[in-house]
């Protein structure tokens, strides 16, 4: 036990030599590198291999298909073996016809010649090579422009209304003295009680009522306004200096003006993270669109992956492309922007 | 992108501007939270008593005033039970699995995620090269979504998957007898790693939730225990090193000790999201095999929603009693933050 912590806490060694400690530090984050990013690695990698290479197991790490070539005579591409045995023995033959374990095949620059073998005798020529068809029939059999349009729309429209509301309760509870401050500002903690899960029945009741079950909309406006947004937001404004705001009061300047010409842009690194962390929680959100979304023209790109699993449970090949195409956009905001979004989850500590 | 919104906030002044001289400036604040405020009230306050409502209530129609009353029926139904460890002898047995499932789950989940995580913020913690990259690394399936997390996978564990192949290349090794005696050793059977169905059998279902689960979230709760050992003041560690202090007594007596705040945080913060367990799970096993990864979250969504008839009563007692652990959790966290908080 001892030594496992002597491990964990021993820095590095004099002289720029790595003591054993720093050794088993890096093993254990190459480990963690491996089981973190491999499973991502794994299944785009898998995106990009055809059906039949999905079907062989063991798989390969890589994505293989078979050559073809262009012969003379022959209106489709031939597939490419490796004879095996006979008067061919080593040399490179198109297949030219198949039935059942017989095989004919031809050396393609010499395409009258054909010659009779055992399919067993031949071996297929394979080299890498990222085949995108999951992708592209994935577009054509499927309306996946029309879930990413749902899960756009959803997540900017979702992420907008909660910053602009937020924000004017952040501005009035950091910048003014009112009476029953102290009030709402426990209602807003008590808020932080009472997550959707457990209050789906009343929930779905209210949106049916307003008309918003099986749309978009009801997605987007319960969930639009946040206990931590209002505190992630009103812990940064409260730092701004009073000041300047008395400043445009003495010129005359609205509520409404320093609100947004002065607090807003003032705010804007809070802002910032708490756009980032809505986002994320929306284009990742799962149970509620699963609840009032029921038609399929009105599916997010989370619903329609998790539908897509159930009805074709052996359709790896699309599922795959349409998975990794789902995972893409928020990787990319994790690459440019993965700096503010450490930053914002620490600071407040999730949803 | 200014260029739309400026027009557009010059507009709502107008009306604000008469709004203010009429309302004076005490009274302004209130406009300003107004959104928020009905928000809230519509989709937090409000279903909090209608659930109370809906809990009381049978039948299957939606409308609060087509409910029959039932009183304490619905509770009764979920809470009677001839002994309570035992799920089958319950009214309602699904309830009580799903309970047990869960309890069972957030412990595992918890226990191996914090552990995990504090392993974890530790080694990022020392001074290592490309810290802010393996940083990353470990956060990096945080952002994931539920079902993207359980489709990864499952197309690993599927029969002919990846996962088998490597078990089956390893087959007759040292490496496979000695993992098999472990998991005789734990309780479990033999591996015979000939295509193993993980995700259909029930004790391999349940292990992978767990796992799946701790790793789509470790790296949240990394993150804030890096914070966490950052915060620790360097020169205590400093007169540490000069007293002659090991580096496991000053693990135990100043790192440890230090870190044990922002430790309840995050064990209090993983309870509050592992009770309410659903999106990866369901997506990843479909609560299966049987009711063997089946939570409360689902229990309420298959009684409310996605069963035939739609026992919203029921769904809607289940949410009540599922709120009043969280009410606990949350009480807790905030009485923890309550410095942070009133500021």
């Amino acid at each position: 036990m001892a030594r496992i912590v002597d491990m964990l806490t021993a820095t590095r060694g004099k002289g720029g030599r790595l003591h054993w400690t720093d050794w088993v530090s890096y093993g254990y984050l190459c480990f963690g590198l491996l089981l973190m990013f491999g499973p991502v690695v794994w299944l785009v990698l898998s995106s990009f291999k055809t059906p039949n290479e999905l079907d062989r197991f063991p798989p390969r790490f890589l994505p293989y298909v078979q050559e073809t070539v262009e012969v003379e005579g022959f209106d489709d591409p031939l597939l490419v073996y490796t004879a095996t045995a006979g008067e061919l023995e080593g040399q490179r033959v198109a297949l030219t016809r198949r039935a059942g374990s017989r095989a004919e095949v031809v050396v393609p620059d010499d395409p009258e010649n054909r010659i009779r073998l055992q399919m067993k005798e031949l071996e297929a020529r394979e080299r890498v090579a990222f085949t995108t068809s999951n992708y592209t029939e994935l577009f054509e059999r499927f309306t996946f422009f029309r879930y990413l349009f749902n899960s756009t729309f959803i997540t900017v429209m979702a992420t907008a209304i909660m910053l602009l509301v937020n924000s004017m309760a952040a501005f009035a509870l950091s910048k003014f003295e009112f009476r029953g401050r102290t009030t709402v500002l426990l209602l807003v903690i008590a808020t932080l009680m009472i997550p959707q899960t457990v209050v789906l029945v009343p929930l779905y009741l209210l949106v049916t009522q307003m008309g918003l079950y099986n749309s978009l909309w009801g997605v987007i406006i319960p969930g639009a306004a946040t206990p931590t947004g209002v505190f992630l937001l009103r812990q940064y404004m409260v730092t701004i200096p009073d000041e300047i705001l008395d400043a445009a009061r003495m010129d005359k300047a609205s509520e409404w003006k320093i609100y947004w010409r002065i607090i807003l842009p003032l705010s804007a690194p809070a802002i910032a993270v708490l756009a980032i962390l809505a986002i994320m929680w929306r284009w990742n959100d799962f149970l509620w669109p699963l609840i009032v979304l029921s038609e399929n023209e009105n599916f997010t790109l989370q619903i329609a992956l998790f539908s897509f699993q159930g009805e074709f449970q052996t359709d790896w090949p699309n599922l795959l492309a349409m998975t990794v195409l789902t995972l893409l956009p928020i990787s990319c905001v994790f690459m440019f922007l993965q700096k503010y979004i450490a930053t914002g989850i620490a600071s407040t500590g999730g949803k | 992108m200014l260029r739309v919104i400026a027009p557009v906030m010059n507009v709502i002044e107008l009306p604000f501007r008469w709004l203010q001289r009429r309302l004076g400036l005490k009274l302004i604040a209130w406009v300003f939270l107004l959104p928020n405020i009905l928000l809230f009230g519509l989709f937090a306050f409000l279903p909090v008593i209608l659930n109370v409502f809906y809990g009381m209530t049978g039948g299957t129609d939606v409308m609060l005033a087509d409910r029959p009353n039932v009183g304490a029926a619905n509770f009764e139904r979920l809470l009677s039970c001839d002994n309570y460890l035992d799920p089958n002898s319950c009214r309602d047995d699904k309830f009580w699995r799903a309970v047990y499932n869960t309890i069972w789950f957030v412990t595992l989940q918890v226990g191996f995620m914090v552990g995990f995580a504090l392993i974890t913020a530790l080694v990022l913690n020392r001074k290592i090269r490309a810290r802010g990259f393996f940083r990353s690394v470990f956060f990096f399936p945080v952002l994931l979504s539920p079902v993207v997390v359980a489709l990864i996978w499952k197309w690993i564990l599927q029969r002919e998957g990846i996962l088998n192949a490597f078990l089956d290349w390893l087959n007759g090794t040292w490496a496979i007898e000695g993992l098999s005696a472990v998991i005789v050793a734990l309780g479990g059977t033999a591996l015979s790693v000939q295509g193993i169905a993980w995700i259909t059998d029930a004790g391999w279902a349940f292990f992978w939730s767990v796992f799946i689960s701790v790793w789509a979230h470790m790296g949240f709760y990394t993150l804030i225990l890096l914070a966490g050992l950052q915060a620790i003041p360097r020169d205590v560690y400093e007169a540490a090193t000069m007293d002659g202090a090991s580096a496991f007594r000053t693990l135990r007596r100043i790192t440890l000790p230090l870190l044990a705040p922002t430790m309840l945080v995050v064990v209090i913060l993983a309870l509050i999201k592992g009770v309410q367990t659903f999106d990866e799970v369901y997506a990843f096993t479909g609560g299966g095999p049987g009711t063997a990864t089946t939570f409360i979250i689902q229990y309420i969504y298959e009684e409310g929603f996605a069963g035939q008839p739609r026992l919203f009563g029921l769904a809607a007692a289940a949410s009540i009693l599922l709120a009043l652990v969280l009410v606990v959790l949350t009480g807790i966290q905030l009485w923890l933050n309550r410095r942070s908080v009133d500021g």
